[in-house]
Protein backbone atom coordinates (compact mmCIF):
# COMPACT_ATOMS: atom_id res chain seq x y z
CA UNK A 1 0.00 0.00 0.00
CA UNK A 2 1.48 3.25 -0.93
CA UNK A 3 -0.23 7.15 -0.76
CA UNK A 4 -0.83 8.35 -3.95
CA UNK A 5 -0.58 11.93 -2.21
CA UNK A 6 2.91 13.46 -0.49
CA UNK A 7 4.62 15.49 0.15
CA UNK A 8 7.65 16.98 -2.26
CA UNK A 9 10.24 18.27 -0.05
CA UNK A 10 11.68 14.66 0.91
CA UNK A 11 14.66 16.45 2.83
CA UNK A 12 12.31 17.88 5.21
CA UNK A 13 10.46 14.26 5.60
CA UNK A 14 13.76 12.49 6.00
CA UNK A 15 14.19 14.61 9.21
CA UNK A 16 11.05 12.96 10.60
CA UNK A 17 12.37 10.18 10.45
CA UNK A 18 16.03 11.56 12.47
CA UNK A 19 15.06 11.05 16.19
CA UNK A 20 13.83 7.54 15.60
CA UNK A 21 17.09 6.09 13.97
CA UNK A 22 19.38 7.81 16.26
CA UNK A 23 17.58 6.08 19.12
CA UNK A 24 18.19 2.66 17.48
CA UNK A 25 21.35 3.37 16.22
CA UNK A 26 23.03 4.39 19.74
CA UNK A 27 20.69 1.92 21.84
CA UNK A 28 20.00 -0.73 19.08
CA UNK A 29 22.39 -1.39 16.30
CA UNK A 30 25.53 -0.24 18.12
CA UNK A 31 24.69 -2.70 20.84
CA UNK A 32 23.73 -5.32 19.08
CA UNK A 33 26.83 -5.71 16.85
CA UNK A 34 28.89 -4.78 19.76
CA UNK A 35 27.91 -8.49 21.15
CA UNK A 36 28.91 -9.61 17.86
CA UNK A 37 32.18 -8.32 18.28
CA UNK A 38 32.03 -8.93 22.29
CA UNK A 39 31.50 -12.69 21.58
CA UNK A 40 34.67 -13.17 19.39
CA UNK A 41 37.22 -11.29 21.38
CA UNK A 42 38.23 -11.59 25.03
CA UNK A 43 37.01 -8.75 26.96
CA UNK A 44 38.75 -7.62 30.23
CA UNK A 45 35.83 -6.33 33.04
CA UNK A 46 36.04 -2.41 33.45
CA UNK A 47 38.35 -1.66 30.32
CA UNK A 48 41.57 -2.79 29.78
CA UNK A 49 41.94 -3.83 25.94
CA UNK A 50 40.01 -6.70 24.45
CA UNK A 51 42.19 -9.68 22.58
CA UNK A 52 40.41 -11.41 19.72
CA UNK A 53 39.86 -14.81 20.16
CA UNK A 54 37.69 -15.69 17.26
CA UNK A 55 35.16 -18.74 17.99
CA UNK A 56 36.91 -20.02 21.15
CA UNK A 57 33.96 -18.25 23.61
CA UNK A 58 31.40 -20.19 21.79
CA UNK A 59 33.70 -22.98 21.96
CA UNK A 60 33.99 -22.63 25.77
CA UNK A 61 30.30 -21.76 25.99
CA UNK A 62 29.19 -24.80 23.62
CA UNK A 63 31.29 -27.50 25.84
CA UNK A 64 30.06 -26.28 29.33
CA UNK A 65 27.38 -28.82 30.50
CA UNK A 66 25.86 -25.57 32.64
CA UNK A 67 24.95 -24.00 29.58
CA UNK A 68 23.60 -27.09 27.69
CA UNK A 69 21.24 -27.35 30.82
CA UNK A 70 19.90 -23.83 30.32
CA UNK A 71 19.17 -24.35 26.90
CA UNK A 72 16.91 -27.33 27.90
CA UNK A 73 15.71 -25.61 31.11
CA UNK A 74 14.67 -23.10 28.59
CA UNK A 75 13.28 -25.24 26.03
CA UNK A 76 10.94 -26.90 28.53
CA UNK A 77 10.06 -23.81 29.99
CA UNK A 78 9.19 -22.67 26.53
CA UNK A 79 7.15 -25.57 25.38
CA UNK A 80 4.99 -26.63 28.62
CA UNK A 81 4.41 -22.84 29.14
CA UNK A 82 3.39 -21.82 25.91
CA UNK A 83 1.08 -24.60 25.40
CA UNK A 84 -0.52 -24.30 28.51
CA UNK A 85 -0.91 -20.51 28.14
CA UNK A 86 -2.32 -21.07 24.73
CA UNK A 87 -4.59 -24.11 25.18
CA UNK A 88 -6.28 -22.24 28.83
CA UNK A 89 -7.00 -19.21 26.38
CA UNK A 90 -8.28 -20.77 23.33
CA UNK A 91 -10.72 -22.85 26.00
CA UNK A 92 -11.68 -20.02 27.51
CA UNK A 93 -12.15 -17.55 25.04
CA UNK A 94 -14.16 -20.40 22.78
CA UNK A 95 -16.41 -20.78 25.30
CA UNK A 96 -17.32 -16.96 25.97
CA UNK A 97 -17.68 -16.70 22.50
CA UNK A 98 -20.78 -18.46 23.19
CA UNK A 99 -22.38 -15.34 24.59
CA UNK A 100 -23.90 -16.82 27.40
CA UNK A 101 -25.34 -14.93 30.33
CA UNK A 102 -21.79 -13.85 32.36
CA UNK A 103 -19.59 -13.62 29.18
CA UNK A 104 -19.18 -9.99 29.66
CA UNK A 105 -17.99 -10.65 32.91
CA UNK A 106 -15.43 -13.61 32.48
CA UNK A 107 -14.09 -11.27 29.05
CA UNK A 108 -13.25 -8.46 31.79
CA UNK A 109 -11.66 -10.18 34.34
CA UNK A 110 -9.43 -12.86 32.12
CA UNK A 111 -7.99 -9.81 30.91
CA UNK A 112 -5.98 -8.36 34.07
CA UNK A 113 -3.57 -10.97 34.58
CA UNK A 114 -1.92 -8.87 31.40
CA UNK A 115 -1.26 -5.93 32.78
CA UNK A 116 0.26 -7.69 36.27
CA UNK A 117 4.07 -7.06 35.93
CA UNK A 118 6.13 -10.59 36.49
CA UNK A 119 7.84 -10.20 39.74
CA UNK A 120 4.82 -8.68 41.27
CA UNK A 121 2.89 -12.05 40.16
CA UNK A 122 6.05 -13.89 40.67
CA UNK A 123 5.98 -12.67 45.01
CA UNK A 124 2.62 -13.48 44.58
CA UNK A 125 3.19 -16.59 43.29
CA UNK A 126 6.24 -17.33 45.51
CA UNK A 127 4.07 -16.79 48.56
CA UNK A 128 1.04 -19.14 47.46
CA UNK A 129 3.64 -22.00 46.44
CA UNK A 130 5.42 -21.81 48.77
CA UNK A 131 6.41 -24.86 51.02
CA UNK A 132 5.99 -24.11 54.38
CA UNK A 133 2.93 -21.71 54.20
CA UNK A 134 -0.18 -20.99 52.00
CA UNK A 135 -1.54 -23.41 50.04
CA UNK A 136 1.43 -26.21 49.29
CA UNK A 137 2.04 -26.49 52.91
CA UNK A 138 -1.22 -27.96 53.45
CA UNK A 139 -1.07 -30.45 50.77
CA UNK A 140 3.03 -31.12 52.62
CA UNK A 141 1.06 -31.71 56.34
CA UNK A 142 -0.69 -34.80 54.27
CA UNK A 143 2.24 -35.80 52.10
CA UNK A 144 5.75 -35.01 53.91
CA UNK A 145 7.91 -33.81 51.45
CA UNK A 146 5.91 -33.86 48.62
CA UNK A 147 6.27 -29.96 47.42
CA UNK A 148 9.73 -28.24 48.27
CA UNK A 149 10.75 -25.50 45.07
CA UNK A 150 13.86 -24.39 47.08
CA UNK A 151 15.22 -28.13 46.82
CA UNK A 152 13.45 -29.57 43.85
CA UNK A 153 14.13 -28.41 40.54
CA UNK A 154 11.09 -30.10 38.79
CA UNK A 155 9.08 -28.36 41.50
CA UNK A 156 11.02 -25.15 40.72
CA UNK A 157 10.40 -25.49 37.22
CA UNK A 158 6.58 -26.17 37.77
CA UNK A 159 6.27 -23.11 39.81
CA UNK A 160 7.84 -20.72 37.37
CA UNK A 161 5.62 -22.67 34.33
CA UNK A 162 2.48 -21.62 36.63
CA UNK A 163 3.23 -17.55 37.27
CA UNK A 164 4.62 -17.29 33.82
CA UNK A 165 1.31 -19.08 32.02
CA UNK A 166 -0.91 -17.47 34.57
CA UNK A 167 0.14 -14.23 32.58
CA UNK A 168 0.37 -15.44 29.46
CA UNK A 169 -3.41 -16.79 29.69
CA UNK A 170 -4.76 -13.13 30.15
CA UNK A 171 -2.70 -12.41 26.79
CA UNK A 172 -3.72 -14.48 24.95
CA UNK A 173 -7.56 -14.72 25.89
CA UNK A 174 -7.57 -10.87 24.24
CA UNK A 175 -6.04 -12.19 20.76
CA UNK A 176 -8.66 -14.76 20.69
CA UNK A 177 -11.64 -13.45 21.44
CA UNK A 178 -10.80 -11.20 18.94
CA UNK A 179 -10.36 -13.82 16.69
CA UNK A 180 -13.69 -15.82 17.65
CA UNK A 181 -15.71 -12.22 17.24
CA UNK A 182 -13.96 -11.48 13.87
CA UNK A 183 -16.22 -14.69 12.41
CA UNK A 184 -19.02 -13.89 11.13
CA UNK A 185 -22.04 -15.12 12.94
CA UNK A 186 -24.11 -15.85 10.21
CA UNK A 187 -22.03 -18.52 9.33
CA UNK A 188 -21.84 -19.93 12.29
CA UNK A 189 -26.00 -19.67 12.30
CA UNK A 190 -25.69 -21.52 8.85
CA UNK A 191 -24.09 -24.38 10.09
CA UNK A 192 -26.67 -24.81 12.83
CA UNK A 193 -29.42 -24.81 10.60
CA UNK A 194 -27.66 -27.71 8.82
CA UNK A 195 -27.80 -29.61 12.11
CA UNK A 196 -24.36 -29.26 12.81
CA UNK A 197 -23.40 -29.72 16.65
CA UNK A 198 -21.30 -27.28 18.54
CA UNK A 199 -18.24 -29.24 18.36
CA UNK A 200 -18.43 -29.69 14.85
CA UNK A 201 -19.08 -26.92 13.98
CA UNK A 202 -15.03 -25.50 16.19
CA UNK A 203 -14.05 -27.82 14.33
CA UNK A 204 -14.79 -26.86 10.48
CA UNK A 205 -15.55 -23.46 10.87
CA UNK A 206 -13.82 -21.75 13.72
CA UNK A 207 -10.59 -23.58 14.15
CA UNK A 208 -9.35 -23.20 10.85
CA UNK A 209 -10.44 -19.42 10.53
CA UNK A 210 -8.57 -18.93 13.93
CA UNK A 211 -5.26 -20.64 12.91
CA UNK A 212 -3.75 -17.51 11.62
CA UNK A 213 -4.03 -16.02 15.63
CA UNK A 214 -2.68 -19.31 16.94
CA UNK A 215 0.48 -19.36 14.77
CA UNK A 216 1.08 -15.51 15.84
CA UNK A 217 0.19 -16.38 19.34
CA UNK A 218 2.65 -19.18 19.41
CA UNK A 219 5.59 -16.92 18.06
CA UNK A 220 4.81 -14.36 20.52
CA UNK A 221 4.69 -16.61 23.36
CA UNK A 222 7.74 -18.56 22.50
CA UNK A 223 9.67 -15.55 21.76
CA UNK A 224 8.29 -13.88 25.19
CA UNK A 225 9.59 -16.82 27.35
CA UNK A 226 12.76 -16.60 26.48
CA UNK A 227 12.75 -13.07 27.86
CA UNK A 228 9.86 -12.17 30.12
CA UNK A 229 10.59 -14.91 32.02
CA UNK A 230 13.70 -13.16 33.78
CA UNK A 231 11.36 -10.97 36.64
CA UNK A 232 10.02 -15.16 37.22
CA UNK A 233 12.98 -16.36 37.84
CA UNK A 234 15.09 -13.58 39.21
CA UNK A 235 12.30 -13.37 42.14
CA UNK A 236 10.65 -17.09 42.43
CA UNK A 237 14.02 -19.09 41.95
CA UNK A 238 16.59 -17.29 41.24
CA UNK A 239 18.17 -20.04 38.54
CA UNK A 240 18.09 -22.63 41.40
CA UNK A 241 18.12 -24.93 43.30
CA UNK A 242 21.36 -26.49 41.18
CA UNK A 243 20.72 -24.46 38.30
CA UNK A 244 17.06 -26.18 36.92
CA UNK A 245 15.94 -22.83 36.66
CA UNK A 246 18.58 -21.20 34.83
CA UNK A 247 16.85 -20.07 32.24
CA UNK A 248 18.94 -18.85 29.30
CA UNK A 249 18.10 -14.78 30.06
CA UNK A 250 18.66 -15.26 33.70
CA UNK A 251 22.12 -17.42 33.00
CA UNK A 252 23.19 -14.27 30.23
CA UNK A 253 22.40 -11.85 33.43
CA UNK A 254 24.40 -13.47 36.22
CA UNK A 255 27.10 -15.06 33.60
CA UNK A 256 27.76 -11.26 32.70
CA UNK A 257 26.63 -8.85 35.80
CA UNK A 258 27.46 -11.00 38.10
CA UNK A 259 30.17 -13.35 36.91
CA UNK A 260 31.37 -10.04 35.16
CA UNK A 261 32.30 -12.36 32.04
CA UNK A 262 31.36 -9.46 28.98
CA UNK A 263 32.70 -12.08 25.96
CA UNK A 264 30.54 -15.51 27.71
CA UNK A 265 27.80 -13.45 28.08
CA UNK A 266 27.80 -11.48 24.75
CA UNK A 267 28.24 -15.51 22.86
CA UNK A 268 25.50 -16.37 24.79
CA UNK A 269 23.29 -13.31 23.75
CA UNK A 270 24.29 -14.02 20.03
CA UNK A 271 22.97 -17.75 20.43
CA UNK A 272 20.30 -16.12 22.12
CA UNK A 273 19.70 -14.31 18.94
CA UNK A 274 20.21 -16.28 16.87
CA UNK A 275 17.63 -19.00 18.26
CA UNK A 276 15.00 -16.54 18.45
CA UNK A 277 15.09 -15.25 14.91
CA UNK A 278 15.44 -18.78 13.66
CA UNK A 279 12.40 -20.05 15.39
CA UNK A 280 10.51 -16.70 14.50
CA UNK A 281 11.71 -17.90 10.57
CA UNK A 282 11.15 -21.75 11.05
CA UNK A 283 7.63 -21.01 12.45
CA UNK A 284 6.81 -18.61 9.06
CA UNK A 285 8.06 -20.90 6.58
CA UNK A 286 6.72 -24.15 8.52
CA UNK A 287 3.56 -23.72 10.44
CA UNK A 288 2.54 -20.44 7.98
CA UNK A 289 2.10 -22.93 5.08
CA UNK A 290 -0.72 -25.07 7.02
CA UNK A 291 -2.39 -21.82 8.24
CA UNK A 292 -5.59 -20.55 6.54
CA UNK A 293 -5.94 -16.92 5.70
CA UNK A 294 -8.97 -15.39 5.04
CA UNK B 1 -27.14 -15.49 21.39
CA UNK B 2 -29.74 -16.19 18.34
CA UNK B 3 -28.77 -19.69 18.53
CA UNK B 4 -31.62 -21.83 17.95
CA UNK B 5 -31.01 -24.81 19.36
CA UNK B 6 -30.99 -26.00 23.26
CA UNK B 7 -27.59 -27.60 25.05
CA UNK B 8 -28.58 -27.21 28.16
CA UNK B 9 -25.46 -29.72 29.58
CA UNK B 10 -23.14 -27.98 26.93
CA UNK B 11 -24.32 -24.78 28.87
CA UNK B 12 -23.43 -26.06 32.13
CA UNK B 13 -20.53 -27.21 31.18
CA UNK B 14 -19.05 -23.68 29.75
CA UNK B 15 -20.61 -21.99 32.73
CA UNK B 16 -18.36 -24.70 35.13
CA UNK B 17 -15.16 -24.10 33.14
CA UNK B 18 -15.47 -20.52 33.01
CA UNK B 19 -16.09 -20.40 36.54
CA UNK B 20 -13.23 -22.37 37.44
CA UNK B 21 -11.04 -20.00 35.42
CA UNK B 22 -12.36 -17.13 37.16
CA UNK B 23 -11.60 -18.42 39.94
CA UNK B 24 -7.89 -19.29 38.81
CA UNK B 25 -7.97 -15.66 37.71
CA UNK B 26 -8.86 -13.63 40.56
CA UNK B 27 -7.45 -16.24 42.80
CA UNK B 28 -4.12 -14.98 43.38
CA UNK B 29 -5.28 -11.63 43.88
CA UNK B 30 -7.45 -12.46 46.24
CA UNK B 31 -4.59 -14.32 47.86
CA UNK B 32 -2.48 -11.25 48.24
CA UNK B 33 -4.81 -9.10 49.93
CA UNK B 34 -5.89 -11.64 52.22
CA UNK B 35 -2.54 -12.14 52.96
CA UNK B 36 -1.59 -8.82 53.11
CA UNK B 37 -3.91 -8.54 56.11
CA UNK B 38 -2.78 -10.96 58.32
CA UNK B 39 -0.60 -10.77 60.70
CA UNK B 40 2.36 -12.52 60.98
CA UNK B 41 1.32 -15.44 62.92
CA UNK B 42 -1.93 -15.97 60.75
CA UNK B 43 0.02 -15.52 57.52
CA UNK B 44 2.32 -18.07 58.28
CA UNK B 45 -0.74 -20.59 59.60
CA UNK B 46 -1.73 -23.80 57.60
CA UNK B 47 -3.89 -23.17 55.65
CA UNK B 48 -4.06 -19.74 56.14
CA UNK B 49 -7.30 -18.34 57.11
CA UNK B 50 -9.27 -17.26 54.27
CA UNK B 51 -11.13 -14.54 56.15
CA UNK B 52 -9.42 -11.02 56.37
CA UNK B 53 -7.55 -10.04 59.08
CA UNK B 54 -7.07 -7.01 61.01
CA UNK B 55 -3.59 -5.94 59.92
CA UNK B 56 -4.13 -4.64 56.11
CA UNK B 57 -3.20 -1.09 56.90
CA UNK B 58 -0.11 -1.69 59.32
CA UNK B 59 1.63 -3.92 56.53
CA UNK B 60 0.58 -1.88 54.15
CA UNK B 61 2.64 1.07 56.21
CA UNK B 62 5.26 -1.23 56.84
CA UNK B 63 6.10 -2.58 53.24
CA UNK B 64 5.31 1.45 52.37
CA UNK B 65 8.44 2.59 54.71
CA UNK B 66 10.85 -0.91 54.22
CA UNK B 67 10.64 -0.88 50.30
CA UNK B 68 10.49 3.16 50.45
CA UNK B 69 7.80 3.11 48.30
CA UNK B 70 6.72 6.66 48.01
CA UNK B 71 9.99 8.04 45.67
CA UNK B 72 10.08 4.17 43.71
CA UNK B 73 6.45 4.95 42.67
CA UNK B 74 7.11 7.85 41.36
CA UNK B 75 10.51 6.66 39.47
CA UNK B 76 8.20 3.81 37.90
CA UNK B 77 5.34 6.66 36.85
CA UNK B 78 8.32 9.25 35.18
CA UNK B 79 9.72 6.49 33.66
CA UNK B 80 6.82 4.47 32.52
CA UNK B 81 5.33 8.62 31.58
CA UNK B 82 8.88 8.91 29.78
CA UNK B 83 8.54 5.74 27.19
CA UNK B 84 4.88 6.22 26.66
CA UNK B 85 4.99 9.69 25.59
CA UNK B 86 8.35 8.94 24.00
CA UNK B 87 7.03 6.39 22.06
CA UNK B 88 4.15 8.24 21.10
CA UNK B 89 5.63 10.97 19.40
CA UNK B 90 8.39 9.27 17.82
CA UNK B 91 6.43 6.88 16.68
CA UNK B 92 4.34 9.51 15.05
CA UNK B 93 7.21 11.19 13.39
CA UNK B 94 8.73 8.07 11.94
CA UNK B 95 5.27 6.62 10.40
CA UNK B 96 4.87 10.53 9.36
CA UNK B 97 7.84 9.92 7.26
CA UNK B 98 7.71 7.15 6.08
CA UNK B 99 4.41 7.12 4.49
CA UNK B 100 4.10 10.84 3.28
CA UNK B 101 7.60 10.97 1.62
CA UNK B 102 9.68 9.82 -0.77
CA UNK B 103 13.11 9.49 -0.37
CA UNK B 104 15.50 7.01 -1.17
CA UNK B 105 16.63 4.75 1.35
CA UNK B 106 13.10 4.86 2.26
CA UNK B 107 12.57 0.82 2.34
CA UNK B 108 15.57 0.41 3.72
CA UNK B 109 14.74 2.23 6.75
CA UNK B 110 11.41 0.65 7.10
CA UNK B 111 13.31 -2.28 6.94
CA UNK B 112 15.69 -1.10 9.82
CA UNK B 113 13.03 0.04 12.11
CA UNK B 114 11.21 -3.57 11.24
CA UNK B 115 14.29 -5.51 12.27
CA UNK B 116 14.47 -4.36 16.33
CA UNK B 117 11.20 -6.10 16.50
CA UNK B 118 13.10 -8.84 16.46
CA UNK B 119 15.41 -8.80 19.53
CA UNK B 120 14.27 -7.90 22.57
CA UNK B 121 16.45 -5.43 25.15
CA UNK B 122 17.24 -8.36 27.48
CA UNK B 123 18.97 -10.23 24.58
CA UNK B 124 21.11 -7.12 24.08
CA UNK B 125 21.48 -6.23 27.92
CA UNK B 126 25.46 -6.31 28.45
CA UNK B 127 26.44 -4.04 25.44
CA UNK B 128 23.55 -1.88 25.67
CA UNK B 129 24.30 -1.21 29.53
CA UNK B 130 27.77 -0.69 28.48
CA UNK B 131 26.26 2.00 25.74
CA UNK B 132 24.14 3.25 28.54
CA UNK B 133 27.54 4.09 31.18
CA UNK B 134 28.95 6.33 27.73
CA UNK B 135 26.14 7.20 25.72
CA UNK B 136 28.75 8.61 23.45
CA UNK B 137 31.07 5.79 23.10
CA UNK B 138 29.52 4.76 19.67
CA UNK B 139 30.26 8.30 17.99
CA UNK B 140 33.55 8.08 19.74
CA UNK B 141 34.60 4.81 18.11
CA UNK B 142 33.23 5.92 14.83
CA UNK B 143 35.72 9.32 15.43
CA UNK B 144 38.64 6.85 16.21
CA UNK B 145 37.91 4.02 13.58
CA UNK B 146 37.39 6.83 10.87
CA UNK B 147 40.93 8.60 12.01
CA UNK B 148 38.83 11.94 12.66
CA UNK B 149 40.09 11.76 15.94
CA UNK B 150 43.62 11.32 15.20
CA UNK B 151 43.16 14.79 12.31
CA UNK B 152 41.17 16.27 15.28
CA UNK B 153 44.21 16.02 17.47
CA UNK B 154 46.77 16.83 14.91
CA UNK B 155 44.76 19.86 13.91
CA UNK B 156 43.86 21.69 17.09
CA UNK B 157 45.04 19.65 19.88
CA UNK B 158 42.70 18.67 21.41
CA UNK B 159 42.26 14.98 22.68
CA UNK B 160 38.41 14.02 21.37
CA UNK B 161 37.37 12.39 24.29
CA UNK B 162 33.47 11.65 24.40
CA UNK B 163 31.30 10.99 27.18
CA UNK B 164 28.43 11.18 28.70
CA UNK B 165 27.16 8.51 31.41
CA UNK B 166 23.23 7.61 31.85
CA UNK B 167 23.25 5.38 34.68
CA UNK B 168 21.64 6.33 37.25
CA UNK B 169 19.52 8.52 34.92
CA UNK B 170 15.45 9.33 34.19
CA UNK B 171 17.34 9.66 30.74
CA UNK B 172 18.97 6.57 30.79
CA UNK B 173 15.90 4.56 32.20
CA UNK B 174 13.50 5.43 29.35
CA UNK B 175 15.66 6.30 26.36
CA UNK B 176 16.86 2.15 25.55
CA UNK B 177 13.05 1.46 26.10
CA UNK B 178 12.16 3.38 23.43
CA UNK B 179 14.39 2.26 20.76
CA UNK B 180 12.41 -0.20 19.04
CA UNK B 181 9.64 0.28 16.52
CA UNK B 182 6.73 -0.73 18.35
CA UNK B 183 4.12 1.64 17.37
CA UNK B 184 5.96 2.74 13.98
CA UNK B 185 3.77 0.40 12.50
CA UNK B 186 0.78 0.67 14.26
CA UNK B 187 0.59 4.72 13.14
CA UNK B 188 2.05 3.30 9.79
CA UNK B 189 -1.35 1.44 9.00
CA UNK B 190 -3.50 4.26 10.65
CA UNK B 191 -1.89 7.02 8.00
CA UNK B 192 -2.63 4.99 5.11
CA UNK B 193 -6.11 5.18 5.45
CA UNK B 194 -6.15 8.61 5.88
CA UNK B 195 -7.81 10.25 2.43
CA UNK B 196 -5.62 11.57 0.09
CA UNK B 197 -8.20 14.34 -0.04
CA UNK B 198 -7.10 15.80 3.52
CA UNK B 199 -3.12 15.90 2.05
CA UNK B 200 -4.41 17.50 -1.35
CA UNK B 201 -6.27 20.10 0.75
CA UNK B 202 -3.61 20.68 2.87
CA UNK B 203 -1.40 20.75 0.36
CA UNK B 204 -3.54 23.61 -1.51
CA UNK B 205 -4.05 26.03 1.36
CA UNK B 206 -0.55 26.16 1.51
CA UNK B 207 0.22 24.25 4.48
CA UNK B 208 3.67 22.75 4.94
CA UNK B 209 4.09 18.89 5.97
CA UNK B 210 4.76 20.14 9.85
CA UNK B 211 1.37 22.11 9.63
CA UNK B 212 -0.63 19.32 7.83
CA UNK B 213 1.06 17.16 10.41
CA UNK B 214 0.12 19.09 13.27
CA UNK B 215 -3.34 20.17 12.49
CA UNK B 216 -4.72 17.43 10.34
CA UNK B 217 -2.66 13.43 11.14
CA UNK B 218 -2.54 14.12 14.97
CA UNK B 219 -5.82 15.36 15.69
CA UNK B 220 -6.97 12.37 13.35
CA UNK B 221 -4.47 9.71 15.39
CA UNK B 222 -6.19 10.20 18.91
CA UNK B 223 -7.58 6.68 19.14
CA UNK B 224 -4.04 5.29 18.61
CA UNK B 225 -2.31 7.47 20.42
CA UNK B 226 -4.90 6.51 23.60
CA UNK B 227 -3.68 2.81 22.83
CA UNK B 228 -0.21 2.63 22.22
CA UNK B 229 0.05 5.53 25.65
CA UNK B 230 -1.86 2.92 27.77
CA UNK B 231 -0.14 -0.03 26.18
CA UNK B 232 3.58 1.35 26.79
CA UNK B 233 2.81 2.98 30.10
CA UNK B 234 1.96 -0.73 31.18
CA UNK B 235 5.24 -2.59 29.30
CA UNK B 236 6.97 0.11 30.66
CA UNK B 237 5.79 0.08 34.44
CA UNK B 238 6.46 -3.75 34.33
CA UNK B 239 10.06 -3.70 33.05
CA UNK B 240 12.30 -5.37 35.61
CA UNK B 241 15.84 -6.33 34.29
CA UNK B 242 16.56 -2.89 32.65
CA UNK B 243 15.98 -0.27 35.63
CA UNK B 244 17.40 -3.57 38.34
CA UNK B 245 20.46 -2.81 36.41
CA UNK B 246 20.80 0.52 35.14
CA UNK B 247 19.61 2.20 39.47
CA UNK B 248 22.44 1.47 41.33
CA UNK B 249 22.24 3.77 43.28
CA UNK B 250 18.17 3.76 45.38
CA UNK B 251 17.49 7.35 44.28
CA UNK B 252 16.27 6.15 41.05
CA UNK B 253 15.63 2.77 40.78
CA UNK B 254 11.37 1.78 40.52
CA UNK B 255 8.89 -0.45 42.27
CA UNK B 256 9.00 -3.41 40.55
CA UNK B 257 12.40 -3.54 41.04
CA UNK B 258 12.12 -2.54 44.81
CA UNK B 259 9.57 -5.52 45.20
CA UNK B 260 12.55 -7.76 45.82
CA UNK B 261 13.63 -6.25 48.80
CA UNK B 262 10.93 -7.47 50.79
CA UNK B 263 10.85 -11.99 49.64
CA UNK B 264 11.56 -13.25 53.25
CA UNK B 265 14.68 -13.61 54.68
CA UNK B 266 15.27 -17.42 54.96
CA UNK B 267 15.40 -18.10 58.45
CA UNK B 268 13.18 -16.49 60.98
CA UNK B 269 9.47 -16.70 59.93
CA UNK B 270 8.93 -15.29 56.89
CA UNK B 271 7.16 -12.19 56.91
CA UNK B 272 4.72 -12.63 53.77
CA UNK B 273 2.39 -10.31 55.01
CA UNK B 274 4.38 -7.54 54.70
CA UNK B 275 5.27 -8.68 51.37
CA UNK B 276 2.09 -9.09 49.93
CA UNK B 277 1.10 -5.95 50.93
CA UNK B 278 4.03 -4.67 49.01
CA UNK B 279 3.00 -6.99 46.43
CA UNK B 280 -0.62 -5.59 46.11
CA UNK B 281 0.59 -1.83 46.10
CA UNK B 282 2.99 -2.69 43.15
CA UNK B 283 0.92 -4.37 41.06
CA UNK B 284 -2.41 -2.26 41.67
CA UNK B 285 -1.46 0.75 39.54
CA UNK B 286 -1.38 -1.36 36.12
CA UNK B 287 -4.68 -3.28 36.98
CA UNK B 288 -5.81 0.18 37.85
CA UNK B 289 -4.94 1.06 34.19
CA UNK B 290 -5.94 -1.68 32.45
CA UNK B 291 -9.19 -1.83 33.90
CA UNK B 292 -10.04 2.21 33.09
CA UNK B 293 -8.23 1.76 29.92
CA UNK B 294 -9.46 -1.59 28.71
CA UNK B 295 -11.21 -0.57 25.38
CA UNK B 296 -7.93 1.16 24.38
CA UNK B 297 -5.61 -1.36 25.89
CA UNK B 298 -7.04 -4.25 24.09
CA UNK B 299 -7.30 -2.00 21.00
CA UNK B 300 -3.97 -1.24 21.29
CA UNK B 301 -2.83 -4.41 21.61
CA UNK B 302 -4.82 -6.34 19.05
CA UNK B 303 -3.58 -3.34 16.48
CA UNK B 304 0.73 -3.06 17.50
CA UNK B 305 1.16 -6.88 17.35
CA UNK B 306 -0.36 -6.99 13.77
Amino acid sequence: MEKRVTFSKWRIGILFAVPQLLLIFTFFYWPAGQAVYWSLTLQQPWGGGNIWVGLDNFRSILSNADYWNSITASLVFAGISTGLAMFIALVLAALTDRQLAGSRLYRVVLIWPYGIAAPALAMAFRFILAPEAGFMAVVNQVWPGFWDPGLDGTDAMASIIVAFSWKYVGYNFIFFLAAFQAIPRSLIEAAAMDGSGVIRRFWDIQFPLITPTIFFLLVINITESFQDSFGIVDIMTAGGPANATNLMVYKIYSDGFKGLDYSGAAAQSIILMLLIIVLTIFQFRFIERRVHYR
Amino acid sequence: MAMVERTPFLNFFTHLILFVGFVFCVAPFVVVAIAASHNLRDVNDVPMSLLPGSDFWVNIKTAWTTADLGPKLLNSFIMAFGVAAGKVIISALTAFSIVYFRYPGRTFIFWLIFVTLMLPLEVRIVPTYAVVANVLSPYQAILDVTGLSWLIEKVSGVQVSLSLGLLNSYTGLVMPLIATATGTFLYRQFFLTVPDELTEAARMDGAGPLRFFIDVLLPLSRNNMAALGTIMFLWAWNQYLWPLLITTDQSHATAVTELKQLIPNVGGIPEWNIAMAGTLIVMLPPLIVVVLMQRWFVRGLIATEK
